[in-house]
């Protein structure tokens, strides 16, 4: 594998990884407040499809996005309901809407544009097209660094760029903030926050609404940047994978980054056979390489990376007791 | 006593809560029915009480955890509502449960700012919270370390933590609950001193417990709850531990119970040093020995939280324990796989548990159901190898409906369907009938309606003219008395003494259950 290659797979790291962080930030929020969020996957797609509609029927990708956070916000309010309101059970409830999700979107696309189940291909302003940071230009002579910086770090879409702005601020937010004792602590022990005065509901509203914003940017990323529009399922499972890698991060915004850029580079990866077969030797058939961040997925959940525990009260509806 | 300071100023100023009327019902059950009383400023006011006495009902009412169907609430002589746990801590109220609430993995100083932050950011909150940490650990001996995760402290310590967060919040009238439950004895001797300190700062103190000897060595005033009721309000100074007994456990309307003199035979069980240490490492049976004959009701009597649910759960298999139990001579196993329930009652104990509607039946399943629970592989249940006869069952349970005068006798109904006195008649004919050797009995007649007593303590009785033996636990004193033929007191996990019900009374029995032989109490040596 040369040099050049290598700044490819790590570009196309950096664009893959993004949904997935975007995702796995979401899914952090929830689960630190104590709601277990199996539909991660169902909001993105949501969103996703809601992006790609509204940026099609507008040419506008902003307007697309807040369609997206809309779209994703409605799941994250029924999953906050049920669960926290209701006090349901988190994984049917994220299971059904998962569901929900994976036939509703192709539906309204479906009825939208007659294209079979997808949105229209988008374009120009209504993508999310790449930002040149300044002095990629003139670092690119640079050797080694110059073109990391140029390629893999510059000429993304905005959302990558927030999203990784989300780790510092999600860390700083968890740790250094009012909010973030609160938030963890709630997830922790509930009845420690209700007996401190704090409402432990309005606290865990708080939380699957701030999952349904960053879902719906990871949802609008796909439509909007990573692709060219909608397609059925098109999320193919990675809210599954970012919950795989909340987990590998045991929680830890930092950690997610670290987490999400791995599962980002096997993805990666799974796009290039020919750089797999110069450097094995022999041919990988494209499924398996497929399969690869997912069989890593099933590897950290078979509890690889040790015991991560999760936050002690996660996927218990609160109840006062005695 | 400590108590004069406490009582000077009572004198001059409103007191510092006053509760009028409190009513408190959960669905059928009254918790607490219209409790008045007055807490004085700067003293400690003891709320004692049996486990399930209203206790905790009532403080979590005035912390704002639960709403009172009815009443009011008076702080500093001003009526004031607490709709929630933030305006009881605007009111100058703090709480320590009974179970911590702490979260497990955050420090100490983040525990004591969490819900009373200074602002948005952290960091100038914890730096104040560690000052005022410092000043209070010097002022009152509640020294922790203020960084340390609360998971790494010892349960004492804990306490503190959350004596701390109360006075953090600037709390003038600190409840606690059972502080000493989960306490070492040096644990609890500390905490006390703490609780003096805190009064001579003018603190007022609301100590549950039901314990007689820290009420007796630390509140100025003493209220008394009964089943939901208040009793009475004494001063401690002009009370006696006897008398507080007699108060919580109550007098009721002897009910006689024909039976015939006991003729013991041949020694059915015999327990030696049986210990129990439970998940919080607190010892709750600390060594109990005894003895019960055929034919021979053995009564334990005591103070419900003495050990006496554990001595029973061992017993039946349900929970792990140490020491030496034997069967009709027979060692029986208390580890493995012979140690449950199952096991016990392959080898003729039968075992009707104290909690009826949670370890005796499965409310949502009928009484047929019900009826073969714990004896579902006998043989006369079973269809073929793989199903079971559920016609037998039903056949059966109706003649156990006949034979034990369950009503309605209806074998499909739901076991939540019958009262009480008929849920336990049928949990009764599900092991009487069985024909145990032993009978472990639990709180036979709790939540029975008299003409269930009855007949329930008939029952009992014939088993044991049949020649069996039977260990009965009740918190009653009264069905102690009338049904055993021997008692023994617990107290603190341990046998205090044995009586014969012929050769003494209430008061002797309650002392003994207070801890107290000779004047002296078991807890203090």
């Amino acid at each position: 594998m040369d040099f050049a290659t290598l700044i490819q797979i790590l570009d196309s790291t950096m664009r893959l990884a993004t949904p997935l962080l975007l995702a796995c930030l979401a899914g952090l929020y929830s689960e630190r407040s104590g709601i277990f969020d199996i539909g991660l996957e169902g909001k993105m797609l949501m969103a996703a499809m809601c992006t790609g509609a509204v940026a099609a029927l507008t040419g506008s990708v902003w307007i697309g996005l807040l369609a997206g956070i809309a779209g994703s916000m409605i799941f994250a309010l029924i999953h906050g309901v049920a669960s926290i309101t209701f006090r349901g059970n988190q994984l049917i409830s994220g299971v059904a809407l998962n569901f929900v999700a994976s036939g509703i979107t192709v539906l309204i696309a479906q009825s939208l544009f007659r294209q079979g189940g997808r949105t229209p291909p988008l374009s120009g302003p209504a993508r999310f097209n790449p930002i040149e940071l300044p002095f990629a230009e003139a670092l690119s002579g640079v050797p080694i660094l110059g073109p990391f910086y140029a390629e893999v770090i510059s000429g993304h879409g905005a959302l990558v760029y927030i999203a990784l702005l989300c780790v510092p601020l999600t860390w700083w937010a968890l740790f250094r903030t009012r909010f973030g004792l609160r938030l963890r602590a709630v997830g922790e022990n509930p009845a420690s926050v209700d007996t401190a005065g704090i409402s432990v509901v309005r606290l865990r509203y708080t939380a699957v609404i701030i999952t349904g914003v960053l879902c719906g940017l990871a949802g609008a990323y796909m439509a909007a940047g990573l692709q060219t529009g909608f397609g059925k399922e098109m999320t193919a499972g990675r809210g599954y994978i970012a919950l795989a890698a909340l987990i590998f991060a045991k929680w830890r915004p930092w950690y997610a980054l670290m987490a999400t850029l791995l599962f980002g580079f096997f993805q990666a990866l799974a796009l290039r056979p020919d750089v797999i077969k110069g450097t094995l030797g022999f041919d990988v058939p494209v499924p398996a390489l497929d399969a690869l961040p997912y069989i890593l997925t099933v590897i950290v959940l078979a509890g690889f990376v040790g015991r991560a525990i999760p936050p002690r009260a996660g996927g218990e509806p609160y109840v006062k007791e005695r | 006593m400590t108590g004069d300071t406490g009582k000077e100023r009572q004198a001059t100023a409103a007191p510092a809560i006053e509760l009028r009327g409190i009513s408190k019902a959960f669905g059928p059950v009254q918790a607490n029915k219209d409790i008045s009383i007055r807490v004085a400023k700067g003293t400690i006011h003891g709320i004692i009480g049996e486990n399930g006495a209203g206790k905790s009902t009532l403080m979590s009412i005035l912390y704002g955890f639960y709403k009172a169907d009815s009443g009011q609430i008076l702080i500093n002589g001003t009526p004031t509502a607490i709709p929630d746990s933030q305006a009881a801590i605007r009111a100058g109220i703090g709480m320590v449960f009974q179970h911590f609430k702490l979260v497990q993995n955050f420090s100490v100083l983040e525990n004591v700012i969490l819900g009373a932050e200074d602002g948005a950011l952290l960091r100038p909150s914890l730096a104040k919270a560690r000052k005022v940490l410092g000043e209070l650990a010097a002022e009152y001996e509640l020294d922790v370390d203020p960084d340390e995760v609360i998971e790494e402290l010892s349960v004492g310590h804990q306490q503190r933590v959350e004596i701390l967060k109360a006075l953090y919040r600037h709390a003038d009238i600190l409840i606690l609950d059972e502080p000493t439950g989960v306490l070492t004895p040096a644990e609890a001797d500390h905490l006390f001193r703490i609780l003096r300190n805190l009064k001579e700062q003018g603190k007022t103190i609301i100590l549950i417990t039901h314990k007689l000897r820290e009420i007796m060595e630390i509140t100025d005033t003493v209220s008394v709850m009964r089943r939901g009721e208040m009793t009475a309000t004494v001063k401690t100074a002009e009370t006696s531990p006897e008398e507080l007994a007699e108060l919580m456990v109550g007098r009721k309307v002897l009910l006689d119970v024909a039976k015939t003199p006991a003729q013991p035979g041949r020694v059915v069980l015999e327990v030696e040093n049986l210990r129990v240490v439970d998940e919080d490492k607190v010892e709750r049976l600390k060594g109990i020995s005894l003895k019960i004959c055929a034919g021979e009701i053995l009564g334990i009597a005591g103070v419900a939280g003495n050990g006496q649910s554990e001595l029973l759960a061992v017993l039946g298999g349900i929970a792990r324990g140490t020491g030496i139990i034997r069967l009709n001579g027979d060692q029986i196993d208390l580890t493995g796989q012979h140690s449950d329930g199952q096991s016990r009652r392959a080898r003729g104990i039968a075992h009707v548990p104290e909690d009826r509607q949670h370890l005796g039946m499965i409310m949502d399943f009928s009484a047929w159901e019900n009826t073969a629970f714990g004896y579902h592989h006998d043989p006369a249940y079973q269809k073929n190898r793989w199903l079971m006869d559920n016609d037998a069952i039903l056949e059966n349970t109706k003649g156990k409906m006949e034979r034990f005068d369950v009503r309605p006798p209806i074998p499909t109904l739901s076991a939540k369907s019958f009262s009480g006195g008929n849920q336990q008649k049928i949990i009764l004919a599900r092991e009487i009938e069985r024909n145990p050797d032993l009978l472990l009995v639990g709180q036979p007649t709790r939540g029975v309606d008299i003409g269930a007593i009855e007949f329930i303590h008939k029952r009992i009785v014939e088993l044991r003219d049949a020649g069996k033996a039977v260990l009965l636990v009740s918190v009653e004193l009264d069905e102690i008395m009338s049904l055993s033929d021997r008692i023994a007191v617990m107290f603190d996990g341990k046998i205090m003494g044995e009586r014969l019900p012929e050769g003494t009374n209430e008061r002797e029995l309650g002392l003994l259950m207070a801890g107290i032989t000779d004047g002296k109490t078991g807890e203090a040596a």
